[in-house]
């Protein structure tokens, strides 16, 4: 039997390198993709040096949806699991004037994904095994001011990975849902995060291969946030509204 | 944010800075011209594990996500690493197939590129030189924006600014050297007990076949006990040399637990009599004359690692580390003179080592030169700056010179003095740096670069 093999959307983010490495420790072999080649280069060589596995890099845009069913049927050998990691925050304020910004950050965090799934998803279907994770984001739980282009698009990407996970349970395809807080990445580089809720990507990473491997649902990483999430979600419309968050 | 050195002493706001990201400015700026860009000052920074303020500076570049291991060849024991790669990364990986470091510092959380800014010197400097002698070649990142390749063939005085450069070359991006083969990751150790400074010197110099030696000191004792020391001197065993359990798997150790310092120790805790029983326990434990044992490698070379944040026993005004090297011919007399000074004040630590170096190497800011070399730490207290200050002459009068990564407080003036390469590392490295761009805290108190605000 050949090894298990992970394929990397978004492999060239802080949280989609502390991936590869976790699930190469563990012994997969990961294939590595995103828009900077030879940056990614570099890190399958490390993977491959550091855990003795075999890793590769491909060059994959999720904007250009067309490329989709090309790049994943020229696949060698096809994955045994698949995590997305792509995300893009964007600028709230820019895309609230600009609407190609807005699209921007709503194709890339959303409907980019649903694109490149889909493919996964059914041969994964015809194949009867594999697992699925998507990150998203506890932006998506419920919009506010300062992101919710963002939000909102990562709300889309939650609810649509929670139907898949509906639909491939029969096909024996299971399917996580991440719900990061604040990590400590490029994404975040210089705002003013909460030092005590803020999370390293390594331990993102932890929390994603345990919550897989269990075949957890839905896994909030760090774990408090569902509870932080959950008293969020309960704040009732009339004062959320008056907040400055 | 508040950045500080492995001393705790200077704390500074600096904005600290992935290098990806400031890759990204860089390139943004170097379109536009402007006067913010002649002002900026930025320094990289690894680890952290200098002591002072040489990987401070407005903005610091951090390269630890720069850490990818590029190539490792072991079968001729060559690797090629990004910069921002830990030491104790890289052994995990280098050990098991049968190679280790050419050159190692007293720990392994440090990064390979700070390793090579410090041009760091191992216990095995008498034989072996410092890392640099065993650099093929490095990418840098200049201040003009440009990526070189240096080594002893292209833009030569370049790569031999960059080794022992404190970063003010550039940020090196990437490093190929040469490994050291070895049988086993056990070290056979002999640990030889001597009285004083003088008979210390006599061992070192009869030991000079060893690939290893170094010395714990006692820089309490005075009178004919003044330098009193343990002197350990080392080889790469042999698996012969193992015991049956060991040499089963001769490359590979048990994992063993890390204790840590959970906080500051209130500075009480370190006053001369704590040193002094210290001192005196580490003295008594090994027996007169000589004692072999087998130790594995982590316990040669790196017995501080075992207790992280170590550096916290100093308390929240932290310490500052002093570290010269004296030439050989002057060590003899100044050496004793300069124990003397520092077990008068008694303030020391029960850190200081000594080690005599080997041949000095090409780096123009490199440390290392050939004679005795002492380091040791104090609390940093305004008595500790009188009596550095006062020392800072007696090395000076001796033409030694003073371990920039390890300095927080020296004057300008002793910098011209102890390194008589600095003026063609500052053309070189103007050459190179037409903004300025990269200075420490450290460079500009030392004034080896120009302060241009
Ligand atoms: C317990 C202990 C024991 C030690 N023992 C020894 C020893 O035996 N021998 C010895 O020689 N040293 C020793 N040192 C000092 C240490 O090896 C050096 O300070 C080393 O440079 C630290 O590496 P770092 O990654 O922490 O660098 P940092 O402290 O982060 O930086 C040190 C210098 O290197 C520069 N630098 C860092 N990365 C780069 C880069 N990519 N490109 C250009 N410049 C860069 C910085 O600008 C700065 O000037 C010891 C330190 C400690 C704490
Ligand atoms: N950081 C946080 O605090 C936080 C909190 C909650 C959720 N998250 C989520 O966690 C994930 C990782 O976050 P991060 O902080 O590591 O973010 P990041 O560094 O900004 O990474 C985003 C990743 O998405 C990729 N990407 C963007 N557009 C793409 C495209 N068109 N095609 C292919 N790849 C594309 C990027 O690749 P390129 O290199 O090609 O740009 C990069 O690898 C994201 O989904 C994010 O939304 C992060």
């Amino acid at each position: 039997m050949s090894p298990s093999s992970l394929l990397i959307l978004g492999a060239t983010s802080d949280v989609g390198r502390a991936i590869a490495h976790e699930y190469a420790k563990n012994g997969f072999d990961i294939i590595l993709t995103g828009r900077h080649l030879e940056e990614m280069e570099k890190s399958a060589k490390d993977l491959e040096i550091r855990h003795g596995i075999k890793a590769q890099a491909l060059y994959f845009d999720a904007l250009d949806s067309a490329s989709h069913q090309a790049f994943y049927d020229s696949l060698d050998n096809k994955p045994t699991g698949v995590v997305s990691v792509i995300g893009l925050l964007g600028d709230q304020e820019k895309g609230f004037d600009d609407f190609n910004h807005a699209e921007q950050i709503i194709t890339t965090n959303y409907t980019a994904l649903v694109s490149i799934l889909n493919i996964i998803a059914n041969d994964f279907k015809a194949r009867k095994s594999g697992f699925m994770i998507g990150v998203s984001s506890v932006a998506g739980e419920r919009g506010r001011q300062s992101n919710f282009l963002y939000g909102s698009a990562k709300a889309g990407f939650t609810a649509y990975l929670s139907g898949l996970r509906n639909e491939m349970f029969k096909h024996n395809v299971h399917v996580l849902t991440v719900n990061p807080g604040f990590i400590n990445t490029s994404m975040t580089e210089g705002m003013d995060l909460p030092k005590a809720l803020t999370l390293q990507p390594e331990d993102v990473a932890k929390d994603i291969y345990n919550a897989q491997q269990k075949e957890r649902n839905i896994c909030y990483t760090g774990w408090y946030w569902r509870w932080i999430m959950l008293i969020i979600r309960t704040i009732p419309e009339t004062i959320f509204k008056r907040l400055g968050l | 944010m508040k950045l500080n050195g492995w001393g705790n002493f200077p704390i500074v706001d600096s904005k600290l800075t992935s290098l990806s990201s400031f890759l990204k400015e860089l390139s943004k700026k170097s379109d536009e011209k402007t006067e913010t860009r002649e002002q900026a000052k930025a320094i990289p920074r690894g680890m952290g594990r200098s002591y002072g303020d040489s990987s401070l500076s407005d903005t610091v570049v951090s390269t630890l996500q720069h850490n990818c291991i590029l190539d490792f060849d072991s079968n001729n024991g060559v690797v090629t690493v990004e910069s921002g790669v830990v030491l104790s990364e890289l052994l995990e990986i280098i050990i098991p197939k049968g190679w280790f470091m050419p050159a190692t510092p007293g720990t392994r959380y440090v990064t390979i590129g700070g390793m090579v800014a410090s041009d760091v010197h191992g216990k095995n400097h008498h034989c072996d030189g410092s890392f640099g002698r065993h650099i093929k070649q490095l990418t840098l990142l200049t201040g003009d924006g440009e990526k070189l390749l240096c080594s002893s063939t292209d833009n030569s005085e370049l790569f031999y600014a960059t080794i022992g450069g404190m970063g003010l070359t550039g940020i090196i991006l990437e490093i190929t050297f040469s490994l050291l083969a070895i049988d086993t990751a056990y070290i056979r150790q002999e640990s030889i007990r001597v009285k004083n400074i003088h008979e210390a010197m006599e061992v070192f110099e009869a030991s000079e076949d060893w690939t290893y030696s170094v010395a714990w000191i006692d820089c309490i004792a005075k009178g004919d006990s003044l330098g009193r020391s343990i002197i350990m001197r080392g080889e790469h065993a042999a698996t012969s040399e193992l015991d049956i359990q060991q040499s089963k798997k001769p490359l590979q150790l048990t994992p063993k637990k890390k204790r840590s310092v959970p906080f500051n120790f209130p500075s009480f805790a370190l006053n001369p009599i704590s040193i002094k029983l210290f001192n005196n326990l580490y003295y008594r434990k090994v027996p007169a004359g000589t004692t072999k044992e087998i130790i594995d490698y982590n316990t040669f070379f790196y017995p501080l690692d075992a207790l992280l944040n170590w550096n916290r026993i100093y308390g929240k005004a932290g310490f500052v580390q002093y570290q010269f090297v004296l030439p050989k011919e002057t060590s003899k007399e100044v050496m004793p003179e300069i124990l003397k000074h520092i077990a008068d004040a008694g303030s020391g630590s029960f850190l200081a080592v000594l080690k005599l170096f080997g041949k000095e190497d090409k780096g123009l800011l490199s440390f290392p030169r050939e004679g005795y070399t002492l380091a040791l730490d104090f609390p940093a207290t305004s008595a500790t700056f009188t009596l550095l200050n006062k020392l800072d002459e007696i090395v000076h009068q001796a033409e030694g010179r003073i371990y920039l990564t390890k300095d927080s407080r020296l004057q300008a003036r002793w910098m011209k003095s102890g390194y008589e390469h600095l003026s063609t590392f500052q053309k070189v490295r103007q050459q190179n740096d037409k903004n300025n761009l990269f200075r420490s805290l450290q460079s500009d108190r030392l004034q080896i670069t120009s302060n241009n605000e």
